[in-house]
């Protein structure tokens, strides 16, 4: 059963599954354990981040083409959901058919990017995505009238996943059941599907063929896989995740702009978070955005105090500064990728 | 027994058409002018649009040339390229500030001595840079495309970074020197004397490195690993030197076009080298990676037309430069110029 759940790649490791159970058990029951708005936000954000990430890790990890176009389906999926919210009128009904749509959007621009990228050499489609994926955020700022510009855009989800609405008169366990608790619940096990269907899919046959493509392409191509049929496909079902995942994020923000969705920060994020985790293993993505979430949130507090206990010797207080935390990720960023490319996932399950 | 057949080569001289198919991507410059001129109609108008693209393609053509050229003799993609850009307008712009004695005369000679030590500068710290990219980023990763994009993406946002460590968050503003201030008025168009200069200063550096690609030594050995790096390396020669000075050359050519940038838009900050990297890239790619004289045509077409669709309609401005690289890469895959291969 739970071998089936799992598709059948199981963690492997004793202490990877005891991590990957902390951090399940942390995010099921998070609105118990961590009260509070600021803590359930972040365990959203990391429910949400997993999802994107997974899809990030079928690209990179799995297929080994870098694309820098992720957050421009994050952003199609979100802008989706706040659009027909805004158009059709406050409803499950919008939010299904603004995620559906999003998803659309993002499949057939992602198959068009690909049969035209990668036909010719994977490397250019790192750089046309980067184009693609800039123009793309440039258009969706400029066009205020449909898509409010720098603003983004403010909407209403159905009344039975906000706060207003409120399930029991009681609190349980001291933690009001309202319809705001819904809604991460709607995050949190919604991302865990998608997650386990990424798990399904790098590990079926058409999973298979991708890794044999990153570990051999010509070998691929003369057992008569058609390499740009898997690659383009291998695009388009992570562009889908991403747009799933960004219709997720917009209805728990009740919010999309630029800066939330399509900006470059948040692809150097993913990508962070993929290497750190581990590239080719979906567990990777759970660990890489669950620790760079914490970290993005509660590291910065950190460097302030390191900040001010080094205030008086020269240089230190610069690089700590809690702005230059970026710094740090990068420098972290550029050791991982030489020193333990297989990330966090990789080192535990190495040493059995 | 059969007799051969008979066989009489004969040479057809090339009709016109054939001529002009050879020329094909250099004639889509005066064909996207002409379009342009259709399009905007008032020829003032025009006259500026076209020096300020003309300016505009000859800055992103020098910070693309170096990209381009260590891709062909590497296989090397440098992500973090545009750090280079911006490392070298930082020095530059540095210096411009700290000479404002100089730069303030109303003097043509100390103006554009300013500029010269501005731009040497910036040459020196950009190359000094690279050199250092070339070997803490780069070296370990010879070979692995994945993790070239990676780690020289993680390289780029360190030195962002440091950056905003040595210059603080704010960006920088700067005025022109005095004799670059100012416009020309020529047939009933203003016609920045910047603009001209930096066209100028693009097609000598364009000479200069064809002249050097062309009949030196070094370019013809930098050529041929272009090629075919396998086989000069047989012969002898050291590649791996020869792609080491074309890093550092490269590196140190972004940083003067970084520097012609930020006296361009008089305002410098941390990400400009990471947001003009879109615009070099799709220079790279159209032009066809590894060619020199593809990269300026194509950094040309981009200039005139991110000008053009500028001016007809702000928000498209780089939406049709991505219509302009699908464009030609359905026509032309490899990019307009294909360098031959044999990897």
């Amino acid at each position: 059963m739970l071998n089936s759940l799992f598709s059948g790649d199981l963690p492997r490791s004793k202490a990877l599954t005891l991590l990957l159970l902390v951090i399940f058990v942390g995010l099921a029951f998070a609105p118990f354990i961590f009260p509070g708005t600021r803590s359930l936000d972040t365990a959203a954000r990391i429910c949400i981040f997993i999802v994107l990430v997974a899809s990030y890790d079928l690209l990179l990890g799995y297929t080994g083409i870098v694309s820098f176009a992720h957050t421009m389906f994050f952003g199609v999926g979100a802008y989706g959901v706040a659009l027909a919210s805004i158009h059709i009128g406050r409803g499950f009904d919008a939010l299904i058919v603004g995620s559906l749509a999003g998803a659309l959007v993002a499949a057939v621009l992602a198959t068009i990017i690909g049969l035209f990228s990668l036909r010719v050499r994977a490397i250019f489609f790192a750089m046309i995505t980067l184009a693609v994926a800039t123009a793309v955020a440039v258009l969706f700022s400029q066009m205020s009238g449909i898509t409010g510009g720098e603003d983004g855009l403010n909407f209403k989800i159905p009344r039975a996943l906000t706060s207003a609405q409120k399930y029991m008169s009681d609190p349980l366990f001291g933690v009001k059941v309202n319809g705001k608790l819904m809604n991460y619940y709607l995050m949190l096990f919604g991302s865990l599907i998608l997650l386990l269907v990424f798990l399904r899919i790098t590990n079926s046959p058409f999973g298979r063929v991708l890794q044999a493509i990153r570990e051999n392409e010509f070998r691929a191509e003369s057992i008569g896989y058609k390499i740009v049929f898997f690659r383009t496909g291998a695009s388009v079902i992570s562009a889908v995740g991403a747009a799933l995942a960004g219709s997720l994020y917009a209805i728990w923000l009740r919010y999309v702009g630029p800066d939330t969705t399509l900006s470059f920060e948040i692809m150097i994020d993913i990508l962070l978070m993929v290497v750190i985790g581990g590239m080719g293993t979906i567990y990777g993505a759970v660990i890489g955005a669950t620790i760079f979430v914490l970290a993005q949130n509660y590291l910065q507090n950190l460097m302030v105090v390191a900040a001010d206990a080094t205030q008086s010797l020269p240089v230190l207080p610069l690089i700590l500064n809690p702005d230059r935390w970026l710094l740090w990720l990068g420098i972290l960023f550029i050791l991982s990728v030489y020193f333990f490319p297989s990330g966090v996932v990789g080192r535990l399950r190495g040493k059995r | 027994m059969t007799t051969a057949p008979e066989h009489n080569p004969t040479l057809h001289e090339l009709t016109l058409m054939d001529r002009l198919a050879q020329y094909a991507p250099v004639l889509l410059i005066p064909i996207l002018m002409v379009i342009g001129l259709a399009a905007i109609q008032s020829p003032s108008s025009w006259l500026t649009l076209t020096v300020s693209g003309l300016a505009m393609g000859m800055m992103i053509f020098i910070m693309a040339s170096g990209l381009t050229l260590v891709f062909g003799l590497m296989d090397v993609i440098n992500f973090g390229h545009g750090a280079f850009v911006s490392v070298g307008a930082f020095i530059g712009i540095s210096i411009l500030l700290a000479l404002g004695t100089m730069t303030g005369a109303p003097s043509i000679f100390l103006n554009v001595l300013a500029v010269l030590i501005a731009i040497v500068g910036a040459m020196i710290g950009a190359g000094l840079l690279g050199w250092a990219f070339e070997r803490v980023i780069v070296k370990p990763v010879y070979g692995a495309h994945l993790k070239q994009i990676l780690v020289t993406m993680g390289g780029m946002i360190v030195v962002e970074q440091l950056i905003l460590v040595v210059w603080g968050p704010d960006e920088i503003f700067i005025n022109r020197p005095e004799a670059l201030k100012g416009a020309y008025i020529f047939l009933g168009a203003a016609v920045e004397k910047y603009r001209l200069l930096a066209v100028v200063l693009g097609l000598v550096i364009f000479a200069g490195m064809r002249w050097v690609l062309r009949h030196t030594k070094i370019g013809l050995i930098v050529r041929a690993g272009v090629e075919n790096g396998e086989m000069v390396r047989a012969l002898g020669y050291p590649l791996r030197l020869v792609f080491i000075s074309i890093f550092i050359a490269g590196s140190a050519l972004a940083g003067l076009g970084g520097v012609m940038w930020g006296l361009y838009q008089e305002v410098i900050t941390a990400h400009m080298g990471g947001s003009l990297m879109v615009l070099v890239f799709i220079v790279v790619i159209i032009g066809g990676l590894g060619s020199v004289e593809g990269c300026f045509i194509g950094a040309l077409l981009v200039g005139l037309l991110q000008n053009y669709v500028g001016f007809l309609d702000p928000k498209l401005a780089l939406v049709s430069n991505i219509g302009l690289m699908v464009l030609i890469l359905m026509w032309r895959p490899q990019g307009m110029v294909p360098v031959v291969r044999a990897k």
